[in-house]
């Protein structure tokens, strides 16, 4: 092969790929040293802390689904392991809502920064229906009572040839398998369209020439 | 604990009080972060500004 063959007149699409990927999100924007000083707030720490939350979700829901229902219903680690799962449900959810609020009210979605907020509205909605799938895997009577009372409401929008609440078994596969993977897979994009296009600034503080923004080139 | 929960009920409005409780913490909890210093910040405007 000629040396004189670079990246730039090669056509193969993972020369390609490798040409976006750089170009988009080069090393120093995907793990930053320094961030712009409008990120010294504690309403930017609301998105880190949804993140937090969510490995110990994914966590405590591997150690779960390791053990099974009698472990998680009747020993005291098992307990413990099924409260650390809600609690760190709770915490995601009410983090993830004050950081909707926090970007609601910031309209994150300037600067092209649209694909960022749908993603993450799309993860909200997702978590709420993993979030459900959850509670009908409890194997207990609450998990009996909501399917009972979800089924006729879910089957009125049409899933329910697909989505059926009183089948465990489909239940607790999407919540062990399909959601997880669905739902870590968004936050990673999401991650990576916020490293992309940077941080948004606060209304006013746009395109400042003293602010570094690492915004998309 | 293993009982139904108590409700708010105002006109249509009807919650229960966890859910209000909560809610309420929430916006306490989003007001907080807009009012409270972030550590450090001060410090790295000054470093910002040197350069």
């Amino acid at each position: 092969m000629s040396g004189n063959i670079t990246d730039e007149s090669t056509g193969s699409w993972t020369a390609a790929a490798r040409r976006q990927i750089e170009r988009r999100l080069p090393w120093e924007n995907l793990l930053p040293d320094r961030q712009p000083f409008y990120v010294g707030s504690w309403v930017y720490v609301f998105g880190v802390v949804t993140i937090a939350a969510l490995a110990w979700v994914v966590l405590s829901g591997v150690v779960l689904a390791a053990f099974g229902p009698q472990w998680w219903h009747l020993s005291n680690a098992g307990r413990f392991f099924n409260s650390m799962h809600f609690w760190s449900v709770q915490v995601f959810f009410v983090f993830m809502v004050l950081h909707l609020w926090g970007q609601y009210f910031m309209a994150s979605w300037r600067e092209g920064r649209a694909p960022t907020w749908m993603i993450g509205v799309v993860t909200f909605a997702i978590s709420i229906v993993a979030a459900f799938t959850g509670y009908l895997s409890q194997q207990n009577f609450a998990a009996q009572y909501i399917a009972i009372n979800a089924k006729d409401a879910v089957n009125s929008t049409g899933v329910g040839g697909f989505f059926n609440v009183l089948n465990f078994g489909q239940m607790y596969g999407l919540h062990v398998m399909l959601f997880p993977i669905v739902v870590i897979l968004l936050v990673f994009l999401h991650i990576v369209q916020v490293r992309m296009r940077g941080v948004v600034p606060p209304i006013g503080h746009e395109q400042k020439p003293a602010v570094t923004l690492n915004l998309r080139k | 604990m293993d009982q139904p929960a108590g409700y708010l009920h105002w006109g249509f409005i009807l919650i229960s009080w966890p859910n209000l409780i909560l809610i309420g913490l929430m916006v306490v909890l989003f007001a907080l972060a807009l009012i409270l210093p972030f550590p450090g910040h001060r410090s790295s405007i000054e470093e910002e500004k040197k350069v």
